[in-house]
């Protein structure tokens, strides 16, 4: 859908950010663009939507020369999410949202109902869409910057290391968000990042830049598995190669059974679930095992006395990974927010297994000490 | 002293009126030329410098001064002294509403022109929303000069409470100088004090806003 050839941009002074840049993107792709800075990766995106004016090559959208087509109405058209956030100050987040649908002059109602529909998509309540950006926090913000960038249904949606602001629990969480965004809606994402773990982790090809010019362009596996020269080996990293190597393990193959309470029993059976199974955590389902949140035994003390039943007390807020995930994404996970387990969903968000610290000591201590036991019996 | 309140009542009123009026439309006419301009300066910096030397230099040339000059050509009366104040008014104005642009956040900007903004769109709907705080400080900062500075118009034949001071001076009445000066000075705290509320009120709530809330 988005055809890039030749695509070039020279600096008055005569130097060169971007050197014949030819890709090709396809609907619902996710692109990273990556390099070091001043590799020219964001002049690149620049160019997408026209900020940036190219020297020369074309860029077709959905066979569209972009040059025929007037700047601002291309840049309506395309999402743009911008570093360091950029929400208006001034404006409510209502506003912030709404902005392209006004630019659009679309019907207040139909603005609205857009508004409403987006905020909820990233999980924050309505009453946000009153208050102004500074009443929210960092990560609260670049939420409303991605939503904003989606507002007036936009298919190609630009991102300007979108994250880069962030602290990394936070960046953690928005990435998922973003990813699970990206799938549902089948959008084409460009964006740009100088964080190999994030591109790894996001994209479903990765563009290394270099000093203006495109190194290689590939599938993330297919760069690490077989990196083009000795600059996107040092670019990847040494131990990202590594770790890429031994089985590609996924969290099905070690999850173990979790145990599930559906929303509407009652506190006392959760308490005596816990005991008869001997665990401290129950994960809370609806009645089609879909994951709703979980409960431990912390929100079982204090206040939780008083209630009665499960959905009274349950926490919403839950980190989980989709089935088919790697293995060292859930570690990496359950390491950078210290959680003790991590529940597993299938693509309709049904529970369906849990990986524990349990699990990743076997697995540990499978690949140090695994070869050897096999070696003894083998003796 | 209280005499020259209670036996001019009238007058002092009329005569506060004329000052008023006089400074009134000089900010006005000041205002309309000089944020225009300073947004213009805003976008093309190269002719900042120049147009910046200028106006300050026309602050420079004694008030008293400006006022004489404006005889020849204008004659005497109000037209004269009102543009002679407005020359005054234009520096702080310029200079406010320059430097208010030029704080915009250059990323907020930039989100903007990337969301579709057209330049007048940006203007209208970003820039000025967020400069006019500033602007509105240089327009409070330029009311209170040329409410002091219209006493000076007097002596052009404009009018306003300048006529005490000057009569005060040329029949050596104390209390006509020290009534006239009072008036002017409470005048000038007046108006500050009303233009410091509208000043307060342009902060988009947006900015007064403050407060974290947690992720």
């Amino acid at each position: 859908m988005l055809h890039i050839e030749k695509l070039k941009k020279v600096y008055r002074g005569g130097k060169i950010a971007v050197d014949d840049l030819t890709l090709d993107i396809q609907k619902g792709e996710f692109i990273a663009f990556i390099g070091t800075s001043g590799s020219g990766k964001t002049t690149a995106l620049r160019m997408l939507n026209r900020m940036v004016e190219p020297t020369s090559g074309t860029v077709t959208i959905n066979g569209k020369d972009m040059m025929k087509i007037n700047p601002v109405t291309l840049r309506r058209s395309i999402g743009y999410v911008i570093q360091q956030i950029g929400l208006m100050p001034h404006m409510t987040i209502r506003d912030n949202i709404t902005l392209v649908p006004r630019l659009l002059q679309w019907q207040k109602e139909k603005s609205e109902a857009t508004a409403r529909h987006l905020i909820s998509l990233v999980n924050l309540p309505e009453s946000y869409l009153d208050y102004y950006p500074s009443q929210l926090s960092g990560g609260q913000q670049q939420r409303i910057g991605v939503i904003r960038a989606l507002a007036a249904e936009q298919d190609i949606i630009l991102m300007d290391e979108p994250f880069g602001a962030l602290d990394p629990i936070t960046r953690d969480t928005l990435q998922d968000l973003i990813k699970e965004l990206q799938r549902n809606l089948n959008k084409t994402i460009i964006f740009v990042t100088h964080d190999m773990d994030e591109a790894i982790k996001l994209a479903d090809k990765i563009a290394i830049m270099h000093e203006g010019k495109l190194i290689q362009f590939d599938t993330p596996d297919n760069i690490l598995a077989n990196p083009i020269n000795n600059f996107v080996k040092e670019f990847i990293g040494s131990h990202r190669l590594i770790q890429q190597k031994p089985n590609f393990k996924t969290v099905d193959e070690v999850m173990i059974k979790a145990i599930s309470i559906t929303i509407e029993r009652s506190l006392d059976e959760a308490i005596r679930l816990m005991v008869k199974s001997r665990v401290d955590t129950l994960f809370v389902t609806d009645g089609d095992n879909r994951l709703l949140g979980y409960l431990n035994v912390e929100s079982l003390t204090g206040d939780a006395r008083s209630k009665k039943s499960v959905s009274e007390v349950y926490i919403k807020d839950i980190v989980y990974m989709k089935t088919g995930s790697k293995l060292q994404d859930s570690v990496r996970r359950i390491l950078k927010r210290n959680l003790n387990n991590i529940p597993v969903v299938d693509n309709q968000n049904r529970l369906i297994g849990l990986i524990t610290r349990a699990n990743i000591v076997d697995i540990v201590y499978e690949t140090i000490w695994g070869d050897e036991e096999q070696e003894l019996k083998d003796s | 002293m209280m005499s020259f309140f209670t036996e001019n009542t009238a007058e002092i009123l009329l005569k506060t009126w004329e000052h008023l009026y006089i400074s009134f439309i000089a900010i006005l006419i000041g205002t309309l030329l000089a944020v225009p301009l300073g947004i213009l300066l805003s976008k093309t910096k190269k002719i900042t410098k120049i147009v910046l030397t200028i106006t300050s230099m026309l602050q420079t040339v004694p008030s008293l001064a400006l006022l004489a000059i404006m005889i020849p050509f204008l004659g005497v009366g109000k037209t004269p002294a009102i543009i002679a104040l407005c020359i005054y008014s234009l520096l702080p104005i310029l200079n406010n509403t320059f430097t208010g642009m030029q704080s915009v956040n250059e990323n907020v900007k930039a989100a903007g022109r990337a969301m579709g903004m057209t330049p007048a769109q940006s203007l209208r709907m970003v820039e000025l929303p967020l400069a006019m705080p500033i602007i509105m400080s240089g327009i409070r900062l330029s009311a209170v000069y040329v409410i002091s500075w219209a006493t000076l118009a007097s002596y052009i034949g404009a009018g306003g409470l300048g006529d005490y001071i000057f009569n005060g001076l040329n029949l050596f009445k104390i209390d006509l100088i020290v009534g006239g000066a009072i008036v002017v000075t409470l005048l000038a705290l007046v108006v500050d004090f009303l233009l410091s509320r509208v000043e307060r009120s342009m902060i988009p709530k947006g900015l007064r806003i403050q407060g974290g809330r947690s992720s």
